[in-house]
């Protein structure tokens, strides 16, 4: 966390080479969705042919697709033609001039989960005044990646840079048609990660956005790529426990995962986007495509989420482990409250042999939420002796939320093992009472039960993260027990 | 230390405490015996605070507080403590952290200085060896998976952890085989101190042949019967409660 202001410093440093200087002079797209629009967007990023191509591809399937309706949430029809889908970063002028001009209800909770000062004026757009005269931390970091071979990277810079590795993999993972919300990415995706680790490199630090120059103003269609190459490990961090500001309602990112023979590649992501007031207006709607494919042999792909903010939650990280002895988990904490409403799962398809996947998923609602588990295990007949264990544990609080689990098992080979376990669990009143006899407060103990009950998951978090994972859901659910 | 007087309790529409009349002084211990649905358990879970009983009429006084004007955690605070029939299980939350969070809300409500890990585990080991409780036990989630013994002396060692005033045991002996009882009750006579009193709440005269109580109290009916000194358990142990009934009503009568 502490880095995130020298991460600023590196994009002030940055402005300051470059400028916002492009070859189309507009900074934003008037609003509405065209080919024309894609044409610009391509051209405001300096596109080459093939990948305007690519996102016009995306963009004709997507005008014959529908919106899906089975997800079990409920939202106002979201009118595509009303949305601006380019807008350059903001230049200082636009952003507010210093924390006075931010929601008090927002510093109050940067203000429990404890974030320094300067961090909160860089989470909340602030534009800070940026005169340093220290070498940025995020510029060494780089500096030391790079010496190992690893590409980390906007992907915009990517497709500058390293356009071959970009044309090699981009929708190989989920195609540009897979969904109507990835079709809608792969046409206008802004800006996102990109990242490969070469062959028998084990990165050494965890990667996480906030070290990636250019990661602030990445918009609502985040595209992200990362190639684990044979032999290769790395450990991406996504978000953080913050709430970011933004003004973007509808998020549709798509997130693609390759790990070659040997690799691993372990993905947290911690989500606490708006969820919108006590009434859900105004919250956000993060309808995420993120799908890893098990390539080589022996490859393995975790997925660890933590889903406490948005107001409609539509996302289900998945595997495809289609090397033999390939490996796929799925760890997630996933809270309702007030108003929030998550339908959230993963998928895993075994295509090839002794592949196992293990799924852990604990769903918390409060208040009005509702929390649903969607999950598909897929055994292909060519998957000889595939396993899988899933767990699905619910917990309420309070009696107006709900908890909808749909566990979808599809086995086409008859040597597979599955195991399933689900509970659904109540805080009781007995739990929080013998908490307060023993001089725990109801708050704490609440937090205390809560904590129990997700500790499968957070315990795959990196270390830092987990602990933040802890503060946050404090924060997430503070008023839920009366 | 304990004052209560003409209590009156009802759980939803029922009345259960009909006027309890009961006083214990430091250092004591005293025994509550009685039948199933006499009342026992309405007593101890009024003491300490559990909502869904009403207190209807009467006065709880502690150490000269009204308890009904306290939050279960403020008399937890006060060195109330109440040894559960049944031990709730907290999934995922490891013993040893629960107890230290016990410990230090309840030194920080004193305006005591919280424990730091190393003094806790210091604390936690030394008693779990005055109570003779598995340190295995420390590491486990709180009374998840734990046979009914387990779950017992999980209670004693809180209670030896946390040092309170008052400590009422809501029927510790029920479910345990006889070396589990002997274990139990060892581990709360190590806990008898001068300053200390016990309400040992009972269905048997079993338990009382380890824990040596200086008063029993016969709860009919939510009302006190007879009171008396360690020898009136055993004519219950004799006589049964229809006996010790019709002795209460033939006394009244005469």
């Amino acid at each position: 966390m502490a880095t995130a202001t020298d991460t600023i410093e590196a994009l002030a440093q940055r402005d300051y080479e470059y400028g916002f200087v492009t070859d189309v002079e507009q900074d934003t797209a008037p609003p509405g969705l065209s080919e024309e629009i894609i044409a610009f967007i391509s051209a405001k990023k300096n596109e080459p042919q093939w990948l305007l191509d690519w996102r016009l591809h995306a963009y004709r399937g997507w005008l014959k697709m529908v919106e899906p309706q089975w997800a079990n949430v409920r939202y106002e029809p979201i009118d595509y033609q009303s949305i601006c889908y380019y807008a350059a970063p903001k230049s200082d002028d636009d952003r507010p001039r210093s924390l006075d001009e931010i929601d008090p209800e927002i510093l109050a909770t940067y203000e429990k989960l404890g974030i320094p000062l300067r961090e909160q004026e860089v989470l909340a757009g602030v534009a800070v005044d940026a005169v340093f005269d220290s070498v940025s931390v995020a510029t060494t970091f780089r500096e030391k990646l790079a010496e190992l071979g690893v590409i980390f990277c906007s992907f915009s810079e990517a497709v500058q840079d390293h356009p071959e590795l970009v044309r090699k993999y981009l929708g190989t993972v989920v195609p540009r048609r897979d969904n109507f919300f990835a079709a809608l990415n792969s046409a206008v995706f802004s800006d996102g990660s990109f990242v490969y680790i070469p062959k028998g490199v084990r990165c050494p630090m965890e990667l996480s956005t906030y070290f990636r120059i250019n990661a602030m103003n990445t918009g609502q269609f985040e595209r992200t790529l990362i190639i684990a190459d044979e032999g290769s490990h790395v450990s991406y961090l996504e978000g953080c426990t913050a709430p970011m500001r933004d003004e973007n309602q509808l998020h549709a990112a798509v997130v693609e995962l390759v790990a070659h023979e040997d690799a691993q590649i372990k993905y947290s992501t911690v989500q606490n986007w708006y969820p919108g007031d006590k009434q859900g207006v105004g919250g956000i709607y993060n309808f995420v495509t993120k799908r890893g494919l098990c390539a080589g042999r022996r490859s393995k792909i975790s997925w660890t989420q933590v889903e406490t903010g948005s107001a409609v939650t539509w996302k289900y990280p998945s595997c495809i482990l289609k090397g033999d002895d390939s490996v796929g988990e799925f760890y997630s904490v996933a809270v309702s409250n007030n108003r929030q409403q998550a339908d959230t799962g993963t998928k895993m398809i075994h295509i090839g042999k002794r592949t196992s996947s293990t799924i852990v998923s604990k769903g918390i609602s409060a208040g009005e939420g509702q929390n649903t588990y969607r999950g598909s295990v897929r055994i292909l007949r060519s998957a000889e002796d595939a396993r899988n264990f899933s767990q699905c544990d619910s917990m309420l609080i309070g009696d107006r939320c709900g908890a909808h689990t749909f566990p979808y098992i599809d086995v086409a080979n008859p040597s597979a093992q599955m195991e399933h376990e689900a509970s659904t669990s109540k805080i009781g009143e007995d739990q929080v009472f013998y908490c307060n006899q023993r001089g725990i407060e109801t708050e704490d103990a609440v937090s205390m039960i809560v904590n129990g009950f997700c500790k499968e998951v957070f315990r795959e978090l990196p270390m830092e993260f987990a602990v933040e994972a802890q503060k946050l859901l404090e924060v997430s659910l503070e008023g839920s027990v009366g | 230390m304990l004052r209560v007087s003409d209590l009156h309790a009802r759980v939803e529409e029922h009345e259960i405490l009909r006027g309890v009349d009961l006083q214990v002084e430091a250092g004591e211990v005293h025994a509550v015996m009685g039948p199933n649905g006499s009342g026992k358990s309405t007593l101890a879970q009024v003491l300490a605070g559990r909502e869904d009983y009403e207190v209807t009429a009467g006065s709880l006084e502690f150490d000269g507080d009204d308890l009904q004007e306290m939050a279960p955690e403020e008399r937890a605070h006060a060195g109330l403590f109440l040894a559960f029939q049944y031990p709730v299980e907290i999934p995922g939350v490891g013993n040893s952290y629960f107890l230290k969070a016990a410990l230090n809300a309840t030194r920080k409500a004193r305006g005591e200085q919280a424990l730091d890990a190393m003094d806790f585990l210091r604390l936690l080991r030394e008693r779990a060896n005055l109570v003779d409780v598995d340190e295995a036990l420390l590491r486990r989630p709180v009374n998840e998976g734990f046979s009914g013994g387990e779950k017992k002396r999980n209670e004693i060692l809180q209670m030896a952890v946390l040092e309170p005033r008052l400590a009422v045991l809501d029927e510790t002996d029920s479910g345990l085989d006889i070396d589990a009882l002997k274990t139990v009750a060892a581990g709360v006579n190590a806990l008898r101190r001068e300053d200390r009193a016990f309400v040992v709440i009972t269905h048997y005269q079993r338990l009382l042949n380890y824990i040596v109580p200086d008063h029993v109290h016969v709860l009919l009916d939510g009302r006190i019967v007879r009171s008396g000194g360690s020898g009136l358990a055993l004519e219950l142990e004799e006589r049964g409660y229809a006996g010790i009934t019709e002795a209460s009503a033939g006394g009244s009568g005469g």
